[in-house]
């Protein structure tokens, strides 16, 4: 299969600090791969890169068959910002009418993106007043917008209760079976059994690039939170 | 660039300040504060007020406009909205041309009640023509939402964004010939304030205030506020940038 994403040698230099040394990893198509790591670990440095909003010092990043960045991806990739990026003074509605426009959308777009992360009833509310996870999911629903096919999501999930948690990653899936690609960053374990495939992060490294079922048949390990931290202890005596 | 996302950037701006009504306040309701002021405070002295008003009628509009606009667009860039925005098939253009038809808008109303307010109940009189001073005014107003444009970009907070109005704004005031005739002072400020666009537009306004002749030194001031608009904004473009460190 090919792939949605192929980075190979990326070096990434963040004021004085090499966030990334020398990052390699692939995402598959249409299919859930999971970005973990703990925090700092580049997480989102990695995906600025990859949507092409990143300085790069070195290396190589192929999405959808093109440049990381160039302006074909620009209807093709949606992105999720870790901090929602909508207008607080705002609407919903208005938030996502004016990112149609801005993504060259047709407007019937911005009802089925309301429905899709369930916002009906608040369309008509302020951004500045829903809760924070209103707020993260007004943020996924704009890059829902063109029906993207890869789509790579920044900690999309922070502050969401079980129920919705749930709700989007079947939504996740459901999109996938239709052949988009997602990359989607957590730091929050318990995620990753969700993820067809994972990539582990650490210390601007990738750790691991395996299904979770290898993963913990490999460090023997119960749940995955204890796999990462085995997987850190056998790379820390090797 | 497109017409479509260009208006509907400039709808969307103006939108978010229809939700904000102590912004539309500043910009429409303090130019007209400021002024009745100042016609009170000379109001034994009306022709000091004929001089001093068509110069501020000039500059205030500027004022309002770049504060306003350079914290609107630091606000676009640390809300991670601008970071959005350049992930779409947007150009840039599209962005820059809506805020600045957006803030045209306002800078419009505004300096038209401003101009209103003081021929009208403040009794203003001057000796050249109303509608070269209200095109100065204009300009300059928009001079002032390009400025902002460009300038908000070396802001890391809005804190900072509102720090050049003392840091960038006042000295080409006090340089800008409005406390003293530029001609008078020492040569190497006299320099700088050639350099200062916020001069020419004080020229300007003197000059159209003075006298209903189209002179070449009016028309050059004019050219030179028109032209450093245009020149703000390409500048501010180059500010966009789509990757960032
Ligand atoms: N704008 C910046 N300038 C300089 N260094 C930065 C900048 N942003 C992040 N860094 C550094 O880069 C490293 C990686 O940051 P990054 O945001 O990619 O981590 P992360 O894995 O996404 O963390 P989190 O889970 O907390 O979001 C951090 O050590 C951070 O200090
Ligand atoms: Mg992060």
């Amino acid at each position: 299969m090919m792939n949605a994403i192929e980075v190979s040698h990326l070096r990434v230099i963040r004021g004085r600090r090499v966030v990334l040394a020398d990052l390699s990893c692939t995402v598959a198509s249409g299919t859930v791969t999971g970005l973990l790591g703990p925090s700092g670990s580049g997480k989102t440095t990695l995906i600025r890169a990859i949507v092409g909003v990143q300085e790069v010092a070195a290396g190589q990043l192929t999405v959808l068959g093109q440049p990381a960045g160039s302006p074909e991806l620009r209807r093709q990739v949606g992105y999720v910002t870790q901090t929602p990026s909508v207008y607080a003074d705002l609407t919903v509605r208005e938030n996502l009418a004016y990112f149609a426009t801005m993504a060259g959308v047709a407007t019937s777009a911005v009802a089925r993106v309301i429905e899709t992360v369930s916002l009906t009833a608040l369309s008509r509310t302020q951004v500045g007043q829903l809760s924070g996870g209103e707020r993260a999911r007004v943020s996924l629903a704009a890059a829902l917008l063109p029906s993207p096919q890869l789509l790579v999501l920044d900690e999309p999930t922070v502050g969401l209760d079980p129920l919705l948690r749930q709700e989007l990653w079947a939504l996740f899936h459901q999109l996938a079976a239709q052949g988009v690609s997602f990359l989607i960053s957590s730091h929050v374990m318990d995620e990753a059994d969700r993820c067809g495939r994972l990539l582990l992060m650490r210390e601007g490294a990738i750790l691991a690039d395996a299904t979770p079922e290898d993963l913990r048949q490999r460090t023997q390990a119960d749940d995955l939170e204890g796999a990462f931290l085995r997987l850190i202890a056998l790379q820390a005596s090797a | 660039m497109t017409a479509r996302r260009t208006l509907a950037t400039c709808g969307r701006v103006l939108r978010q300040l229809r939700h904000d009504p102590r912004t539309v306040a500043l910009m429409l309701v303090v130019p007209c504060l400021l002024m009745t002021l100042l016609r009170y405070v000379y109001d034994g002295k009306v022709q000091v007020f004929d001089h001093v008003a068509p110069v501020l009628v000039v500059l205030f509009p500027f004022t309002v406009m770049f504060v306003v606009t350079s914290v609107a667009m630091l606000r676009e860039r640390s809300s991670g909205t601008l970071e959005r925005l350049l992930t779409t098939p947007m150009a840039k253009g599209d962005l820059l041309a809506g805020y600045a038809l957006a803030f045209s808008t306002a800078a419009l109303i505004q300096v038209g009640l401003v101009m209103v307010l003081v021929v009208g109940p403040l009794g203003l009189k001057i000796g050249g023509s109303l509608s070269v001073l209200g095109l100065v005014a204009l300009l300059d107003a928009l001079l002032g939402t390009a400025l902002g444009l460009f300038l908000s970009a070396f802001a890391k907070t809005e804190f900072q964004a509102v720090q050049f109005l003392p840091a960038f704004v006042l000295p080409q005031l006090v340089l800008g010939g409005l406390f003293a005739p530029r001609s008078e002072m020492l040569p190497v400020l006299n320099w700088l304030s050639d350099l200062m666009p916020l001069s020419y537009a004080v020229d300007a306004a003197t000059r159209a205030a003075a006298s209903h002749v189209w002179t070449s030194t009016l028309a050059t001031d004019v050219l030179v506020v028109a032209a450093c608009i245009p020149l703000s904004l390409g500048l501010g473009a180059l500010t966009l940038r789509r990757r960032t460190p």
